[in-house]
């Protein structure tokens, strides 16, 4: 705890030279920033010189209704890495999951971190809030939403990450037992930033953090409180197997020709084109591959509600009911009324017939 | 939270399924109430057969007619190519195709989407035509309703959302794809209450005149 401190009020330089990174060294970890932030090489110099200067920023971690799958992503992400530089670098004061701490003394760093850095540091979150009952989901006694109002209150910036902190994810689904939200929904008044995905890349959550490191602000964000830079393209723009889309080349079960040819995955439901991710360019597994390239659609797991969004399997144009039962009943209920109509227009026809009085020409006669 | 794709969740679920009662039974009960009112018996002895000249005037009347191709051959070929172009990007673009396979668990081969882009972008480009002859032409300006714009409307909407939402022209792509979805059921809603019917009611129209002139043996 004491190492920690002193290695709080160091600068970001001060420690990468304490722990034996040469200045080339230094550099490279400076243009990985920047691609990983999506930034022109023109910018190193500039990010060298602000990380450099850059104090190593107190992180809380909270985690609330989640599974574990975003801290998994990110602890997942390579070594040695950009990641693992940056977490050396940043001070995770609170983590349940892989701090060492427990009970009261876990708690107890919650607390320390936030009195002592009040104002400066950075709430990541993972998982909904449920409201429906405090209850369903707490820590230490403490209620989900208690916890995260009280440790926002004096933090720098909240991020949001994985879908379900970003829009309410697996939880939210219909029907939402636990009425879970986003932490959006619960914060209005702190700078929010949603790193959606189910899980996020890695080097998304990481490329997050070091923007805050190294310019002391937030990246540029788009409708839904996503970083621009990662978010700012579908998976679809970015897909190696778009020219197959525009040629009409699809694959049309998981092993036949067209999949064996790497075709399109757009039949078998992939809902790249309606979905905002940096997949295809960053890549997962150490950027050995992504979904798309390993032969599978894409869920849509970086957009709010993808869990109610029809089956996994179906093109993105079929609408998400049970189609087929329905159309049935339509086309029944469609006769039996057409055939009440032509019922109907029958009995008119027959009414006007049964009314109608023959003039004779003698009847014409008397009347004139 | 309201975002594109609450909306875009709202055109694929209840918002299709509203439309597709309406355009379903709508076209039913309209198909319906004209066949089973059906016409007074023909006592007559039938010189010639039904089918075969009611078959081949479904194929004449719908191949182009010389004299009214002299008289406006704008209208004439504007209402070709829009016609195919449409019928083109509805039922040959493939996700178009997956629709259809899930309503009816019917398909067929689609063709390449850039091909379809250009025959949207053909079709577009001509039904703003036959709306500016129809605005500026004296006699088709007299002869339009209020109908006649309203059909051209819902007609022409899916086309231009279609394209915006094929090229990613409005940010985010749920909202385009969502407001795709939307104009189609405005179309299938409004459908079998307009003029749009011809598109079912012109085969019983064409069969019925070729077959009556067949049964009385005269050419049609
Ligand atoms: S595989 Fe998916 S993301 Fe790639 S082109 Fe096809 S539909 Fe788009
Ligand atoms: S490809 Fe799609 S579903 Fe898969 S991780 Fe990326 S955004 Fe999520």
């Amino acid at each position: 705890m004491a190492d920690d401190r002193k290695k709080l009020s160091m600068t970001l330089g001060e420690s990468l030279r304490q722990q034996g990174v040469s200045r080339r060294g230094f550099l490279k970890y400076c243009a990985a920033t920047a691609s990983m932030m999506a930034l022109p090489p023109t910018m190193v110099p500039a990010i060298a010189q602000a990380l450099e200067k850059a104090k190593r920023p107190s992180v809380i971690w909270l985690s609330f209704q989640e599974c574990t799958g975003c801290t998994e992503s990110l602890t997942r992400s390579h070594s040695p890495s950009v990641e693992n530089l940056i977490f050396d670098h940043i001070s995770l004061d609170y983590h349940h999951t892989l701090q060492v701490a427990s009970g009261d003394a876990a708690e107890a760093a919650r607390e320390a971190a936030m009195h002592e850095n009040e104002g400066k540091y950075i709430v990541v979150v993972d998982g909904s809030i449920p409201l429906a009952n405090p209850g369903y989901s707490a820590i230490a006694g403490i209620s989900n939403l208690q916890m995260l109002e009280e440790t926002v209150a004096g933090a720098a910036a909240v991020v949001a990450v994985g879908s379900c902190a970003a829009f309410g994810g697996l939880p939210h689904a219909n029907p939402n037992p636990t009425g879970a939200v986003s932490v959006g929904e619960i914060i209005k008044d702190k700078p929010v930033v949603n790193v959606s995905g189910c899980p996020p890349i890695p080097t998304v959550i990481t490329g997050v953090l070091a923007h805050f490191l190294t310019f002391g602000s937030l990246p540029e964000l788009d409708a839904l409180g996503r970083p621009m830079v990662f978010f700012g393209q579908s998976i679809h723009d970015r897909c190696y197997r778009r020219p197959f889309y525009d040629k009409g080349l699809f694959a049309e079960t998981f092993d036949d020709e067209g999949a064996r040819k790497g075709w399109c995955l757009f039949r078998l439901g992939c809902k790249g084109p309606m979905t905002y991710n940096a997949c295809a360019t960053a890549k997962w597994n150490q950027g050995t591959s992504w979904p798309v390239e390993s032969g599978h659609g894409c869920l849509g797991c970086s957009e709010p509600d993808f869990w109610d969004a029809g089956g996994f399997y179906n093109a993105l144009s079929i609408p998400d009911s049970d189609l087929t039962r329905k159309t049935g009943y339509v086309v029944g209920a469609g006769v039996a009324l057409g055939a009440v109509a032509g019922a109907l227009n029958r009995s008119t026809r027959a009414k006007a017939a049964a009314k109608h009085e023959t003039v004779t020409i003698e009847d014409l006669d008397k009347k004139s | 939270m309201s975002t594109s794709i609450d909306f875009l969740l709202w055109v694929r679920g209840p918002g299709f399924d509203i439309a597709l009662f309406i355009f379903v039974v709508g076209v039913l009960i309209r198909l319906l109430e004209v066949v089973i009112l059906g016409r007074k018996p023909d006592y007559s002895e039938p010189r010639g057969a039904e089918l075969g000249a009611g078959l081949l005037t479904l194929v004449t009347r719908t191949a182009p007619e010389g004299g009214s191709f002299k008289r406006s051959p704008f209208t004439v070929v504007g209402g070709y190519i829009w016609h195919i172009g449409f019928l083109v990007s509805l039922f040959l673009f493939v996700p178009h195709i997956e629709l259809i396979d899930s309503v009816l668990g019917i398909r067929w081969p689609g063709i390449a989407s850039n091909l379809v882009d250009a025959i949207s972008a053909v079709t577009i480009v001509t039904l703003v035509a036959m709306l500016f002859s129809r605005l500026t032409h004296p006699v088709k300006r007299f002869l339009s309703g209020p109908e006649d714009y309203l059909t051209w409307l819902v007609t022409f909407l899916p086309m231009l959302t279609g394209y915006l939402a094929y090229h990613r022209m409005i940010d985010p792509y749920p909202l385009v794809l969502g407001l795709h979805i939307l104009s189609v059921e405005l179309l299938m809603v409004l459908f079998p209450f307009t003029k749009l019917m011809h598109a079912f009611t012109f085969i019983i129209a064409r069969w019925y005149n070729g077959a009556m002139a067949g049964r009385r043996g005269v050419q049609s």
